[in-house]
């Protein structure tokens, strides 16, 4: 029964991470590439006047998605075509399961391991997983009947093919230095030090590994340098082309969902996972309470600087539109300071003295936050590469696959091989 | 790198050791995109993006917006209906009806002034044919919107109360 439960909650914190993830993903996406490109971006929906940034225009859309009509081919094959987004969602929620997000949490003296499902060949299930997520591709672009949906499914299906195979070859080389293909101890692995100050994360020890599992995972996810299976530009939207409402809003959110995955397995193999270098577990508990104190002193000036900022909006755009967007910075203002308030309230409480269990619950809170902060900072690099790189063309990501990564992978392993023997 | 079987000029170029590695170039790419996206974000004013229905683009003084009728002093149209205009305009679509004027001096003028919104081009040669300078294409009004084809042919009450914006 406690067995139950905890798994719920963890499935139930994953999810919510992911979703929320998504949620932003699609902001920092549309709000990125406008900056990039020197445009302002989603600015018009609004809840009474407050449009955080153009953070309500998820919300609008999902609404809209939801209303929507469901246009559909005549000739389609009914059961694939209704079953095609589904898997593919699945599919991506799925690969969670085995991601560490934080070392452990002792709720009432039991010790909590903070992983769904703590695999001994969680990294093996990882490429297992992610090699069926082609399926729900190729079927969405077999079943809806047309011929650029079709495209997109071989495209789809060839470059998962290519690009699997120099990506588990990257995997190797790490398993070859942290001895196991469990993700937990990868992670642990993760969390000494090289030569006394360097942390012994993946990148340290596996650079070209790491650049070639970043390439091929930027090819899994279909995200731009390799949108193959759906570049608008060539063949429309490629497999999801005839798909809408809802429908359509599945495919669009698992691509985000496997951004976040592909961000997740970057930080968990190569960035220390959850290890904030140089403080190891006991010396985050050991020092818990400075670095709350620390922690909240940050989030006081921080905020009060902000609102200071706000506070400057408030000054000169009392009448910018005249109607209830003039409250916006007002209610920013109002935000910061009581963020503010709340960070003073919890240093007059003494955070310098907070107990075993406060220490525990800090420690962790720590490291979730270490591991959120890496994971929105890859999921943002995807976006970021989006809006530089152009399209690989066809032939240029096969040569790229086939004659560059998997001869550089095989190389990586001998080299990887050879320091392990020697060294 | 080669790509046999490709037209020249696709991938026959010399690439210098540093361009073939792709991984520099790459980074050079993200410091230009992360350049722009910083500056944008410290300098939210200065993007030329335009809030329009806040703010509008002002044109130039020459340019031709919605027609107006151009109204005497005693507010009755400057129009004698000569057809001057419906005649020479390409698009044909200004529809007058004339009727005769009580002053004998003014002859004839419009009972309806009909002109068709979705059939104009927006030549001005209307403009130029009128004798006495009864219908001009000076109100700047460039938002002309309606959710129904017959809203867009406009009556002789409707052009006689279109104002300039002020702009000219």
């Amino acid at each position: 029964m406690d067995l139950l439960l905890e798994t719920l909650s963890k499935i139930g914190f994953m999810f919510a991470l992911i979703m929320g993830m998504v949620v932003v993903l699609i902001w920092m996406e549309r709000k990125g590439a406008a900056f990039i490109q020197d445009r302002t971006g989603p600015n018009r929906a609004a809840i009474g006047g407050v449009r955080l940034a153009g953070l309500v225009h998820p919300i609008a859309d999902v609404f809209k998605l939801l209303f929507k009509e469901d246009v559909a081919p005549e000739d389609r094959h009914r059961g694939l075509y209704n079953l095609a987004p589904w898997i593919v969602m699945t599919i991506a929620l799925s690969t969670y399961a085995v991601i560490p997000f934080g070392d452990h949490l002792t709720v009432a003296g039991k010790q909590i391991p903070l992983v769904v499902a703590d695999l001994n060949v969680g990294l093996l299930y990882i490429l297992a997983v992610a090699g069926l997520g082609t399926y729900g591709v190729v079927m969405g672009g077999w079943a809806a009947n047309n011929k650029f949906g079709f495209l997109g499914a071989i495209r789809a299906t060839s470059q998962m093919i290519s690009y699997e195979i120099s990506m588990g070859l990257a995997l190797m080389g790490l398993v070859m230095v942290f001895g196991s293909l469990q993700l937990t101890e990868i992670v642990a692995g993760q969390g000494d030090l090289l030569f006394g100050f360097l942390p012994r994360w993946g990148v340290v020890v596996q650079p070209l590994g790491f650049v070639i599992f970043i390439t091929a995972v930027y090819a899994e996810t279909n995200r731009t340098p390799f949108d193959l299976p759906e570049s608008d530009s060539e063949i429309v939207a490629g497999y999801h082309l005839e798909y809408s409402s809802m429908k359509f809003a599945l495919f669009f959110m698992a691509e985000y969902a496997h951004m976040v995955i592909g961000a997740a397995l970057i930080a968990t193999f190569y960035f220390g996972g959850f290890q904030i270098p140089w403080l190891p577990r006991p010396v985050l508990e050991a020092h818990a309470g400075t670095l709350l104190t620390i922690k909240l002193v940050g989030v006081l000036v921080a905020s009060l600087a902000i609102a200071a900022l706000f506070m400057r909006r408030v000054r000169n755009e009392r009448n910018k539109f005249g109607d209830a967007r003039d409250r916006e910075p007002v209610l920013g203002v109002a935000f910061w300071l009581v963020l503010a308030a709340g960070a003073a309230g919890g240093l007059l409480m003494g955070p310098w003295n907070i107990g075993p269990v406060g220490a525990d619950l800090m420690a962790t809170f720590f490291q979730v936050t270490a591991f959120t902060v890496k994971l929105v900072f890859f999921a943002w690099l995807f976006i970021w590469v989006r809006w530089t790189l152009p399209r690989f063309r066809y032939d240029q990501l096969m040569y790229l696959g086939w004659k560059v990564m998997i001869p550089l992978g095989l190389a990586n392993l001998v080299v990887t091989a050879l320091v392990m023997a020697f060294v | 790198m080669s790509f046999e079987g490709l037209p020249k000029g696709s991938g026959n170029k010399e690439r210098t050791f540093r361009e073939s590695i792709y991984l520099w170039e790459v980074l050079r790419g993200l410091g230009v995109t992360i350049g722009h996206l910083v500056r944008n974000i410290l300098h939210t004013d200065d993007m030329p993006t335009r809030q329009y229905p806040e703010e509008k683009h002002v044109y130039s003084d020459r340019f031709r917006g919605r027609h107006r009728l151009m109204k005497r002093e005693d507010g009755a149209p400057r129009c004698v209906a000569c057809q001057m205009c419906s005649t020479y305009c390409p698009a044909d679509c200004i529809e007058i009806v004339a009727a005769e004027h009580p002053d004998p001096a003014i002859e004839k003028y419009p009972a309806s002034f009909d002109i068709d919104l979705l059939r104009c081009v927006y030549c001005g040669l209307c403009e130029e044919a009128c004798p006495c300078d009864a219908i001009r294409l000076d109100t700047g009004i460039f938002e002309i919107a309606a959710d129904q084809r017959e809203k867009f042919v406009v009556d002789k009450e409707f052009l006689l109360n279109n104002e300039t914006d002020g702009t000219r």
